[in-house]
């Protein structure tokens, strides 16, 4: 892994994500919490059941230059935050592999939590990245798809009933 | 003349994800670009975004050889 830079690091790359790494990365002796989150490969989307992988396309320049924004508007919404960390996979990612990290931490654990939410939120819908489903003897673009919002448009956090679920996981 | 970028489901329809096009504007070049890859990429084209030089941008935007017009189709998020 390359040098690591001091408070925001940014990273999209086809080599496996160590969250244990970016966790111990974004502790500080200021910050009592740190929050992790992981989202996975899994093997079921919408009717597919049998998904094997993932395949991620984007352009690394691009794609970087929005999640430096995301983390930006992340300081500007939580302003006492320690260490910001998104990393992201590209390429093809393998059934229970992390396809993105994101570590926040903070001196209290409210705003590393609610940054963090944003922040995957924010990767979710702000970053030029495109998801293919792969399956034995087939593959197909995620069917999910949404145009690329800007990230001072993404909302403030409130409770959603169709995500609220998805995001207490 | 601009430098294009085809992302995720437009680089699929147009079989190549960069590429020189001629043209004074975005739409001059786009013009061309369907013209180039057909009728599957301008299905495409349609329900995209398009970028210039890292930003959103305007159809009638003039653009010179170190400008780069970005095709982005809906995404469908990063993760879970």
């Amino acid at each position: 892994m390359e040098s690591a830079p001091t408070l925001d690091w940014v990273s999209i790359a086809s080599t496996p994500l160590s969250s244990a790494e970016l966790t111990t990365w974004a502790t500080r002796a200021n910050c009592g919490a740190v929050v992790t989150f992981c989202g996975m490969v899994r093997d079921n989307s919408h009717d597919l059941e049998e998904i094997e992988a993932l395949e991620y396309e984007t352009d690394v320049e691009l794609a970087e230059r929005r999640i430096v924004d995301i983390i930006a508007e992340a300081r500007i919404r939580w302003t006492n935050l320690g260490a910001i960390a998104i990393h992201h996979r590209m390429g093809r990612v393998e059934l229970s592999e992390s396809a993105v990290v994101i570590v926040v931490s903070a001196p209290h654990r409210g705003p590393a939590f609610e940054a963090a939410a944003f922040c995957i939120d924010a990767v979710k819908s702000c970053v030029p990245m495109w998801k293919r489903e792969l399956w034995q003897g087939g593959s197909a673009w995620s069917e999910e798809g949404r145009a690329i919002m800007k990230v001072q448009e993404m909302p403030s956090l409130e409770p959603d009933p169709e995500t609220s679920s998805a995001r207490t996981q | 003349m601009a430098r294009l970028l085809l992302l995720g489901p437009a680089r699929e329809a147009a079989g190549i994800g960069n590429d020189e096009i001629d043209g004074n504007s975005v739409t001059e070049v786009l013009q061309e670009a369907v013209r180039r890859y057909g009728t599957g990429f301008e299905d495409v084209l349609r329900i995209s975004q398009i970028w210039i030089n890292g930003e959103p941008g305007e159809s009638r935007t003039s653009v010179g050889p170190h400008d780069q017009i970005a095709v982005l189709p809906p995404i469908s998020g990063g993760c879970n």
